[in-house]
């Protein structure tokens, strides 16, 4: 009985040093600036998927598709420094002289999405000479380092503080408890508190979502078999990417055959995909949550011998690549990575006195067939994201592990 | 062998109604494609097998394999020339770290559970370090076509059978048995205990090396790649009817494990059962398989004399 026990202990220990607790987020993560509020659950499932995501909130849906066709104020050749409907607000009493000392809390850097942004954000820094100190602290993917960074950083007489928070509602208060003592810039992922100066972030996920589901119903014919992989449930950074995604293909004549779960997986994606190929012999289009495991899902097709049908994946660069490669019917909805440069301008306007934007909402453009050229770049790594922004950076290739 | 019985039973009812669901696998390609996807759990529980039998456990295996691809893709960056020192250095890691693994077990005597976890938290913590956290760099073609060519997988895990087979019908197979039975016994009668053990340990690191490189080529490099293998490789092993503790079970039985939970999943996965419910299946599998084995004795005991 003992040996039982030993065993059945060994293995769920096991188990559990194995389960990673770092987000799920294979690529990405987009803020929800509203948290779950419930969404009215209308939606028939009749198109194959499912119900409502319990994370929909039709206001701040309809505002993003919206963002999608406006046209953003600020400089056109520099995205980074552009804002979409932007509502100013006055920063006068944050104003002091120079040089500065910024810190940054970062939620973690534990894919390659985070790592082209990290990279980005410090050589934006070293392009400013009036900052004299550039404090920064990764938080591992963990809530809890990341509250206590926080604590630390502001004992550490920053000037301003930026903080991208590993989730949302968990670093709420800890964003709020830092807001009185120095001005906060909270980027990527957002907080339940308007407290800090500027929230800066791409349009976001419903945006991302739709910009490719509308492309598989412009491409697949009436009828057509969609395959949609996402990588977790319940994670709100993900939910609003599909749940937009679910309002378009409801509303088309595309038969979505199955929505299913890949951990972010590039092994299991593959298996998952050659098993509806299997199963169903041809498939007209895959609708991805996040562009990671899209090379994979691309070689299923291969491997079983079948054309590879209208993909939609992201802007890393083994995607845009197999997609020139292959002549692909293809689509990038993009989640820039550019946005790690804003935070640093912000920081310096804020403590410049020159007024910001309360919700900075970045442009948040996809690669179509027509501007594949332009961000497809075969000298740069296969796991780097084209929308970085950094092509004009001092550092750039070297930096970013370009030739 | 006889031990062995119920799970090729098992496994056939599976693979029926695998064929049942989807017709498609009965063809030479579907049925390669299935080969291919066993091939590295396979592999990786002939691999745990000779460290089970022995009367050991090895968990690093999963982090071993996420070790091997993600510095393979480092190393190799894309260029075709490297792929076949790199596959060495594979080897030579998986070797290595069995040693390691194998050694600190038999002369320090720590226990293999604490020694291969420890092996897993150092070697995850590892590649976290030197990669930052997400993999770089791109495997060549080269070193895919192992993964990614059924052919070549499929003649990679009949090898590897082939192997196992020939090792445990040597001298080897039954010292390594009689050490995982009964140790004391094992070493009066001249077996050398700790020698066999670290063998097994070594095996055990190079049966993830190769499951490192059919992986990795089968879907790329990916930090995620090993997660949970060591735990699915002892739900095969145990699911092969091979007792925990040593002593008994075939290594066949042990990769028709490996085989029978692949069709599990893959029937699961076919009725549109995923997910979470894999580990929820081994879970149960494992308990399962060991309350069985356990209730043996006693239920014998039980039954005679008090009528």
């Amino acid at each position: 009985m003992r040996r039982l026990l030993v065993a059945v202990a060994a293995l769920a220990l096991a188990a559990a040093g194995c389960a990673s607790d770092l987000p799920p987020t294979g690529a990405s993560a987009q803020p929800s600036a509203a948290p779950a509020t419930s969404a009215p659950a209308s939606e028939a499932a009749s198109a194959g998927t499912g119900a409502q995501s319990d994370f929909f909130v039709q206001a701040d849906y309809d505002a993003q598709l919206a963002m999608r066709t406006q046209t953003a104020e600020g400089p056109a050749d520099k995205p980074w420094e552009q804002a979409i409907a932007p509502q100013m607000v006055d920063t006068a009493k944050y104003k002091k002289d120079g040089p500065y000392h910024l810190c940054f809390s970062n939620a973690a850097v534990n894919n390659p999405w985070r790592q082209v942004g990290w990279t980005t954000m410090q050589e934006e820094v070293a392009l400013h000479k009036e900052i004299k100190e550039f404090t920064a602290l990764d938080a591992e993917g963990k809530d809890d380092k990341q509250i206590s960074d926080i604590a630390e950083l502001q004992s550490k007489g920053c000037d301003a503080l930026i903080i991208s928070p590993n989730t949302t509602a968990t670093l709420t208060p800890a964003v709020s408890g830092a807001c009185p003592e120095v001005p906060v810039i909270v980027f990527d992922r957002g907080v339940e508190t308007d407290c800090p100066v500027t929230f800066i972030k791409p349009i976001g996920g419903y945006a991302f979502g739709a910009d490719g589901a509308e492309f598989l119903i412009e491409k697949v014919p009436a009828g057509g078999k969609i395959l949609a992989l996402r990588i977790l449930p319940g994670v709100d950074v993900l939910e609003t990417r599909w749940s937009a995604a679910k309002v378009a293909f409801d509303k088309s004549q595309l038969q979505v055959i199955g929505v299913e779960f890949t951990d972010g997986d590039a092994a299991k994606t593959k298996s998952i995909v050659s098993d509806y190929i299997a199963r169903h012999g041809t498939i007209d289009g895959v609708w991805m949550d996040a562009g990671a495991t899209a090379v994979a899902a691309i070689e299923a097709f291969e491997d079983a011998g079948v054309p590879v049908p209208a993909f939609v994946g992201e802007d890393q660069q083994d995607f845009l690549q197999k997609w020139k490669d292959g002549n692909l019917t293809a689509v990038a909805p993009t989640y820039p990575t550019y946005q790690w440069r804003t935070p640093i301008i912000a920081a310096l306007k804020i403590l410049k006195g020159e007024e910001v934007p309360k919700m900075w909402n970045l442009p948040q453009p996809k690669i179509t067939q027509e501007t594949l050229g332009t961000y497809l770049q075969p000298d740069m790594p296969l796991l780097h994201y084209a929308l970085c922004g950094c092509e004009s950076m001092p550092g750039f290739p070297g930096k970013w592990g370009g030739k | 062998m006889k031990r062995a019985i119920p799970i090729f039973v098992v496994l056939a009812g599976l693979l029926v109604a695998i064929a049942a669901a989807n017709p498609f696998f009965l063809e030479p390609a579907g049925f390669l494609a299935f080969l291919k996807r066993v091939a590295p759990l396979a592999i990786l529980a002939a691999g745990q097998y000779f460290v089970i039998v022995s009367g050991e456990f090895d968990l690093s295996v999963g982090s071993l394999v996420t070790v091997e691809v993600v510095v393979a893709a480092r190393l190799i960056d894309g260029d075709e020339a490297m792929t076949w020192p790199v596959l060495v250095l594979l080897v030579v890691i998986g070797l290595l770290v069995g040693l390691v693994n194998g050694l600190v077990t038999t002369k320090l005597r720590v226990p293999s559970f604490i020694t291969t976890l420890g092996a897993m938290l150092i070697l995850s913590g590892a590649v976290f370090l030197w990669t930052g956290g997400a993999p770089r760099g791109a495997l060549s073609q080269g070193f895919r076509v192992f993964g990614r060519e059924g052919v070549w997988a499929v003649a990679i895990l009949a090898m590897v059978v082939v192997a196992a087979v020939l090792l445990m019908r040597a001298d080897f197979g039954r010292t390594l048995v009689a050490t995982g039975d009964n140790e004391k016994a094992a070493r009066l009668s001249g077996v050398r205990v700790d020698r066999v053990r670290v063998f097994a340990f070594v095996l055990s690191g190079l049966s993830a090396a190769v499951a490192g490189i059919l992986l990795g080529g089968f879907a790329g490099v990916s930090a995620q790649v090993g997660q949970s293998l060591e735990f699915q490789a002892i739900t095969a092993v145990v699911l092969g009817g091979v007792v925990l503790g040593g002593g008994r079970g075939h290594v066949v039985a042990a990769i028709a494990g490996a085989f029978t939970l692949e069709a599990l999943f893959t029937l699961l996965n076919l009725h549109g059962i995923s997910g979470a419910l894999e580990y929820a299946v081994q879970g149960v599998i494992i308990i399962a398989a060991v309350a069985v084995g356990g209730l043996r004795l006693p239920a014998l005991r039980l039954t005679p004399s008090k009528v």
